[in-house]
């Protein structure tokens, strides 16, 4: 049981159409799990069953059972103490429409941190992790939405962890942000890893390989093949696999 | 791309006005062909239809408003607002009208504000969309359409009759607070659905509740839209006659001209006189009124009208400044 999430015979409908088919994967403890695959494949539907956010979509069916943190997620009576377990970044960054200080310190306010000397804190040290300090320090009172596109993507990432969770959930989070700072947020996500464990979902095939544990592939809403990331990108069992990861296909 | 276009005259520049330094072929690049020549057309017609009907609202509207004011001008003074009506009517001013729908207006927006926001919030925000909540949204959206005299009859038997108000200042707010409730509880519904689904997603993800995520992001970026339906019921419910006609609107009565008593003249169980009533009153079941009394009620009603309605207007274009994203 030394697992973080568990994924058992999961599927999930949206209408006829199948999002994903009978997945059931164990993703471990303070590891970083990446999760690769072609557009469509499932990935996102994946990580909003773990915070139970696909209750927000009507016409999405799921089965099958979703393990967070050793409890089956639809036991959860309280679904706000599950989604402050784990933090979500979605690739299309929303700065909601508050100070770039109150984005961060949202999630601690609405958890019932009022401390101001406290909440100092924390929305610089997630602001630091996200690499979005330096640029910010001097106008925190700025709203949010003002920021580009790549820093409203940090804001988020500083907003996921905001809550100190115990897992994170990336989805192609770096798709707006430039290289340079790319690399310093994955330096960050390996200390990270440390406290928390990440599910890592990319269109980067090789930033998967450069910060996975371990990866699994998904094509079609199925799980292809899932294992220990070197061996999924030098020995992969599936033939679909190898011609992905060396992109020849996706 | 629009270095050809400047008229630094050169030798080898396009001239645009004046007479052809272009050489034919060039020229012939920049006539209209027949299609481009027919958007020309059409783009004058559509300026000018559209023009067209801007004028047809508002020359009538100009001309309404020159008419009373002019006609109204003997009557219009000070005193014509403070004092009471006498001499059966023919003479004095408004004072009792006006204190009477002022009170009218208030406390039927006291009780339809509220009630019409929060219904618009479970209607727009908790609420699944199945076939229970679409009934309703219809059954709301006809009931704005019902004919004020309907609610007038609604408000005698429900509130007059079965909740024994009696005719009152109460059953004529509540008839008058069910007549707007349908229209604030669509435009707060509208307000509402204009705040962008990922605000509300973003706020889920982090653990808010869905009422936190109401009071802390969506009301604050809807509420000039809310306040702007709000406010425009306002007007509408000072302009009604039939709603009260039946409820507890009163022919005539005087009231206190002076002192606190002019402004808290009576309780809720007492009927009061209101100006669209007291209009109507002066136009066709007095004799021996002067025009200029008539027009001069009119001016005010509809100035009153007007006014609240650019205080909507101005509180929308001052939060909508303040709108964050």
């Amino acid at each position: 049981m030394d697992h973080a999430i568990q994924f058992d015979d999961v599927s999930v409908h949206y209408g006829v159409k199948t999002a994903l088919r009978q997945i059931t994967l164990a993703i471990p403890k303070k590891q970083i799990f990446g999760i690769i695959g072609p557009a469509n494949s499932g990935k996102t539907t994946l990580l909003k069953c773990i915070n139970r956010t696909l209750d927000f979509t009507p016409e999405a069916r799921i089965s099958g059972k979703v393990v967070v943190a050793g409890r089956d997620v639809a036991g959860f009576r309280n679904v706000y103490e599950l989604r402050r377990r784990v933090g979500m970044v979605f690739p299309l960054p929303v700065g909601l429409p508050l100070t770039i200080y109150e984005n961060v310190a949202y999630a601690p306010r609405r958890a019932g941190i009022h401390d101001r000397s406290e909440l100092d804190v924390l929305v610089e040290q997630c602001l630091r992790q996200a690499m979005l300090w330096d640029e910010v320090s001097d106008r925190l009172d700025m709203l949010g939405t003002r920021l580009s596109g790549g820093q409203q993507q940090r804001l988020t990432l500083a907003r996921a962890l905001s809550h100190q969770p115990e897992i994170l959930c990336l989805d192609e989070f770096s798709i707006a942000i430039d290289p340079v700072t790319t690399m310093k947020i994955e330096d960050v996500l390996l200390e990270l890893k440390e406290q928390m464990t990440i599910v890592l979902v990319t269109n980067l095939v090789q930033q998967a390989r450069r910060l996975a544990d371990r990866t699994a592939f998904l094509s079609e809403g199925a799980l292809i093949e899932e294992g220990e990331t070197e061996k999924i990108f030098t020995q992969p069992v599936n033939r679909l696999t190898e011609r992905y990861v060396n992109g020849e296909f996706g | 791309m629009n270095e050809p276009f400047d008229t630094k005259s050169s030798e080898n520049q396009y001239k645009l006005r004046g007479e052809p330094t272009v050489p034919l072929d060039d020229r012939e690049l920049f006539t209209a062909t027949s299609v481009e020549r027919r958007k020309q057309v059409t783009e004058k017609i559509a300026w000018f239809v559209c023009l067209f009907a801007t004028l047809v609202l508002i020359v009538p509207m100009m001309a309404i408003l020159t008419y009373l004011l002019v006609q109204a001008w003997p009557a219009l003074s000070f005193s014509f607002l403070v004092e009471n009506p006498h001499n059966y009517m023919t003479a004095g001013g408004i004072w009792a009208p006006l204190v009477g729908t002022f009170w009218l207006v208030w406390i039927s927006l006291l009780i339809a504000a509220p009630v019409g926001v929060l219904a618009g919030v479970y209607l727009n925000e908790y609420a699944r969309d199945n076939w229970c909540t679409r009934i309703i949204n219809l059954a709301v959206v006809n009931l704005a359409g019902v004919p004020s005299i309907i609610h007038a009859l609604f408000g005698v038997g429900a509130f007059v009759m079965f909740a024994g108000m009696g005719r009152s200042l109460l059953a004529a707010s509540c008839t008058l607070a069910v007549m707007t409730l349908p229209v604030i509880i669509t435009s707060t519904r509208e307000a509402l659905a204009a705040v962008p689904r990922a605000f509300r997603e973003a706020c889920w993800n982090l653990g808010a509740s869905r009422w936190q995520t109401i009071r802390t992001i969506v009301l604050p970026n809807s509420i000039s839209g809310i306040l702007t339906g709000v406010i425009l019921q306002v007007s509408r419910a000072a302009g009604e006659t039939a709603p009260i006609l039946f409820t507890g609107a009163v022919f005539f009565s005087t009231l206190p001209e002076h002192g606190i008593q002019a402004f808290f003249p009576y309780g809720l169980g007492d009927r009061c006189m209101a100006l669209s009533m007291h209009l109507f009153t002066l136009s066709t079941q007095v004799r021996g009124v002067t025009p200029a009394l008539q027009y001069g009620t009119a001016v005010v009603l509809i100035g009153l009208v007007l006014s609240v309605n650019s205080l909507s207007i101005g509180l929308r274009v001052y939060l909508r400044s303040r709108k964050k994203w």
